[in-house]
């Protein structure tokens, strides 16, 4: 799923009127609707609905209705109030980032340029694990790092963590956690982008640069940078709005702010903070997103 | 150029076949998880509370409903993920077609508005579904038909995607070369352009199903008092995991792997001797 | 050279009196025909050509010349802005591709890959509902030499054997009308050349009309009966190989298909059998028949092969027009023939094809020489034409 979703909805492509091979006329629109208004009725209208309930009266309730009052000021209660399991969520996503990051290259390195006839079958068990459960997946984890299991066990006896250290609800949990889940995601559009690179070039590099790893800054990573963009932004806009990995691997100092919004719904009935809580997330992401793609000099990918 | 020293044949295989290894080792992280899910499906815990394996036993794969309301909630992620499935399917499909083959006003606004589900974190996506819903007088009948409703909205996108790559890659002259042949405009889409969308479609339908199958956060937030299987997990997780959970786990394991080993075996023979 | 190809090139022709005897045509015809993209880009400009039924026949030109639209209109996959096409006497101008007695070679072949090579040839049969599919299917694979691999898949089978399928899927079908879209062009050299061979062989027993389109001249030459070169939407010439060759009517035909030097004179005096010409001071002489222009200043045009080379004041077997004082700037060996650039006085390099005889002087760098051509060889065309026209275009030698 993730290699496709990686790119952003194509440019136009009508180069030269010969044979663009589309039809006009009203059979397109009559294709597109049903599909069209199903996304406009529960996606663009709920986000709709969304913005307005982030401004309703913050006292009102599911008995009493919501007035729409135009209070700016639930965004500011929000963050007073929230503030820490927001900035949480885009610290752990954007760790659990990076960490994918390194995994995933590696990953996506060796089956673009190493695995040969095995390629496919790699590919295949890359995304086999992702069929399975997300929640059952997450739950072996807390095995993994039970107190008493061997992860724990082998890190007290290497003075990594002390006797009575753990991992279980601490943040390492919860990163660990959100790394595994993700990295998926990172390494489909970076196999995609690896796999296009002519392996000729690599070792033209070689050929001209004295050593391996100067070919590779030099090369192989500015010709991965789509894959590398388009991985970290599918990685990062899941992870940071994650909550399962926060609640299953960690304790209530680890909560992201997936969670709060999601009890601030069903828990505690407060609409119009949670919606404003979610929209400012939303915006974060925009933002952080924007910045990281001028930055990083692919703005074509959006 | 000096000799490399004899020693050395060993540490040159390591040098040349490192990325390699590494890359194994990442697959092989992958897979712990997935161990423990197979192993802990034979496990009879000591205790409800204790996740930890204690003894052997085959009690969880004889009887994997020990506690129905799990398998209740299994069928009903099933039905919610094959209904959405066969509805995001269609009209995904019908989408991708109009994109990739009509010319239109607002082809690229659409282009757009597909490919943002996609783009937005799912709690955000969840919480606006919920804010539509509680506005228009809907929060007290959340349950199968909300949840149903937001799994063909996030399966649309993916469905279109994966259909519209399909058909854009396909050789425009094959059905130009099936109409010059005599076939009218239904026999070329049903003998040449359908044939060779199909497999795209069914990956699509593949991946829906198991988006929606696997669906937590959105779906929390619009079940009302319905529970999914993946809701189940996540209720029982605090309160001690039944082992038959695993035993689920290992068949959508098993299901899938066996699905994806046939559609490798059959595009295999379809490309025999290509090389 | 048919009189038929010929006719409607002729600016004299009246395309209304050629409305007319539609019926009594057998062959393919177009009238007139305009395609115009969206966006005001115009692939071909007021065509007309007639194809005779039977015939081999070769679109000619470069990329974006308009030949690829005007097989496309034919097939059906393009519908003409105005004109008419015309098919054995039937107008077929907006017909449905699937409803005309026309079958396209693709370029790319365009085989179904999800079937196996005897449904793909057995595809346009089965949608017709024709009776005997599997006689018809297995004699056409014989034709084509491919009966061993009828149960496998196109991806399985050579880029050679894959053109053979497409042109046995296409001619299955008896089309009044086969056309094929460069169909060597993904092909290496050698392969592209026992290809053509071996397509106008079963041109030859099929009988049927082909219209071939191609940037290839070579290949054109090879194959057609009639080639029509087409630049920029229109027709530039159209007749036998060796007539276009040897009498080209513009720089475009005279560069495109093969090499021309291309002098610049001026008409000194006009008779009804030799023109007369001043071209840098020397009076050179071209037949009538091959003036090509009514202005005063033109072009004279003479093939380098057709220019024989000697020492000054040499007797050489080319009387009538000889030019003096040239210097061989570059000579280069190539085994069947020495190539000379000769630099002339009015500082123009001349190309000389000299064929080793065994018998030749090689002259070599800086000697001077002269050069001489038979007067029948030479051909005057029109000043205001750019006397570069075509030759980047030209695909090889």
């Amino acid at each position: 799923m993730t290699s496709t979703a990686g790119v952003a909805p194509p440019l136009e492509a009508a180069p030269l009127p010969p044979d663009t091979g589309r039809r006009r006329g009203r059979t397109g629109y009559l294709l597109l609707l049903p599909g069209l208004l199903w996304l406009v009725l529960f996606f663009v209208v709920p986000f709709y609905s969304l913005v307005a309930t982030s401004l309703y009266d913050p006292a009102g309730s599911d008995f009493r209705g919501y007035e729409m009052t135009w209070a700016v000021g639930n965004y500011v209660d929000a963050l007073g109030e929230y503030w820490r399991p927001l900035l949480r969520s885009l610290w752990y996503g954007a760790i659990a980032t990076l960490f994918c990051l390194v995994l995933g290259y590696v990953l996506a390195y060796a089956i673009a340029f190493k695995a040969g006839r095995w390629k496919n079958l790699m590919l295949v068990l890359v995304v086999a694990p992702f069929f399975t459960s997300f929640l059952v997946r997450t739950l072996s984890w807390k095995l993994i790092l039970a107190d008493d299991g061997w992860v724990v066990g082998t890190l007290q006896f290497l003075q990594v963590l002390g006797d009575d250290g753990r991992l279980l609800a601490t943040p390492v949990a919860v990163v660990a956690g959100l790394t595994y889940n993700f990295l998926p995601f990172m390494v489909l559009p970076l196999y995609a982008s690896l796999d296009k690179i002519d392996p000729r070039l690599v070792e033209a590099s070689s050929d001209l640069y004295a050593h391996p790893a100067v070919g590779f800054f030099k090369v192989t990573w500015p010709l991965s940078l789509p894959g590398v963009v388009s991985g970290t932004l599918l990685t990062f806009i899941p992870a940071s709005g994650d909550y399962i990995n926060a609640e299953l691997l960690g304790s209530p100092n680890q909560r992201m702010v997936g969670g709060v919004i999601q009890s601030l719904f069903t828990d505690a009935n407060d609409y119009p903070a949670a919606a404003a809580l979610s929209m400012v997330l939303m915006m974060l992401i925009v933002v952080m997103v924007l910045v990281y793609v001028r930055r990083a000099g692919t703005e074509d990918l959006l | 150029m000096s000799a490399p020293r004899p020693s050395s044949a060993a540490g040159r295989w390591v040098r040349e076949h490192l990325v390699l290894v590494l890359g194994l080792l990442v697959l092989a992280y992958t897979f712990v998880p997935i161990a423990i899910v197979v192993l802990m499906s034979f496990n009879a815990p000591a205790s409800r509370n204790v996740y930890a394996f204690d003894a052997f036993t085959l009690d969880n794969w004889a009887n994997p409903c020990a506690d129905p309301s799990m398998c209740d909630a299994l069928a009903r992620s099933v039905q919610i993920g094959l209904l959405s499935t066969l509805v995001a399917t269609v009209l995904g499909t019908l989408a991708a077609f109009a994109l990739v083959r009509h010319d239109f006003a607002g082809r690229s606004a659409s282009n757009l508005l597909v490919f943002l589900p996609m783009a937005a974190p799912e709690i955000v996506l969840g919480s606006s579904l919920l804010a539509l819903f509680v506005a228009t007088g809907f929060s007290g009948q959340l349950g199968f038909w909300t949840i149903f409703v937001a799994h063909v909205m996030f399966c649309l996108s993916f469905v279109v995607v994966a259909v519209r790559a399909r058909l854009a890659g396909m050789d425009d002259h094959l059905e130009q070369a099936a109409m010059d042949l005599y076939a009218t405009p239904a026999q070329t889409f049903w003998r040449v352009t359908f044939p060779l969308v199909f497999p795209g479609i069914l990956g699509a339908a593949l991946l829906s199903f198991s988006l929606s199958f696997d669906d937590f956060i959105i779906t929390n937030l619009n079940a009302g008092t319905t529970t999914t299987f993946p809701m189940y997990v996540w209720g029982v997780a605090q309160r001690g995991v039944p082992m038959q959970v695993n035993v689920i786990g290992t068949v959508m394991f098993l299901v899938s792997v066996a699905i994806v080993v046939v559609g490798e075996v059959g595009n295999r023979r379809r490309l025999a001797a290509r090389t | 050279m048919s009189q038929v190809a010929e006719t409607p090139t002729s600016p004299e022709h009246p395309p209304a009196a050629a409305h007319g005897d539609h019926a009594a045509y057998d062959g393919l015809r177009l009238r007139d025909v305009t395609k115009e993209f969206p966006g005001g880009f115009t692939a071909v400009r007021s065509l007309d050509l007639d194809v005779p039924r039977g015939s081999f026949f070769a679109l000619l030109g470069p990329s974006g010349c308009g030949k690829t639209t005007t097989l496309r209109m034919v097939a059906g996959l393009e519908t003409p802005t105005s004109g008419s096409i015309t098919l054995a006497g039937q107008d077929i101008t907006y017909a449905k591709p699937y409803r005309r007695p026309v079958n396209t070679v693709f370029q790319s072949y365009a085989l179904f890959p999800h079937l196996d090579i005897f449904e793909n040839v057995a595809f346009g049969l089965r949608r017709r509902k024709t009776k005997d599919v599997d006689a018809k299917v297995r004699e056409m694979l014989e034709l084509v030499e491919l009966t061993s691999q009828a149960r496998k898949r196109p991806a399985q089978l050579s880029g050679g054997q894959q053109q053979r399928v497409a042109l046995a899927r296409a001619l299955i079908n008896n089309p009044e009308v086969l056309l094929l879209d460069e169909p060597l062009g993904a092909l290496d050299l050698k392969l592209r050349r026992s290809m053509q061979i071996e397509v106008k062989r079963i041109q030859v027993e099929v009988g049927r009309t082909f219209v071939h389109v191609t940037h290839d001249q070579e290949e054109a030459m090879t194959m057609a009966d009639t080639v029509a070169v087409m630049n920029g939407g229109v027709i530039e010439q159209m007749g036998a190989p060796a007539e276009l060759y040897e009498n080209p009517r513009s720089t475009f035909v005279a560069n495109f298909l093969g090499q021309s030097n291309l002098i610049e004179g001026r008409v000194l005096r006009r008779a009804a059998d030799v023109t007369t010409v001043e071209m840098h001071g020397i009076e050179v002489s071209v037949p009538s028949p091959r003036v090509h222009t009514d202005a005063d200043a033109g072009w004279v045009g003479i093939r380098p092969e057709k220019v024989l080379v000697g020492r000054p004041g040499e007797e050489l077997d080319a009387p009538g027009n000889t030019i003096p004082g040239g210097v061989v700037s570059d000579v280069s060996f190539v085994g069947v023939s020495t190539q000379y650039l000769v630099r002339m006085p009015w500082g123009q390099e001349l190309q000389v094809f000299s064929q080793n005889t065994g018998r030749t002087h090689m002259f070599t760098q800086g000697e001077s020489v002269e050069l001489s051509w038979r007067p029948e060889y030479a051909f005057l065309l029109d000043r205001s034409q750019d006397a570069d026209a075509g030759a980047a275009e030209r695909v090889g030698g």
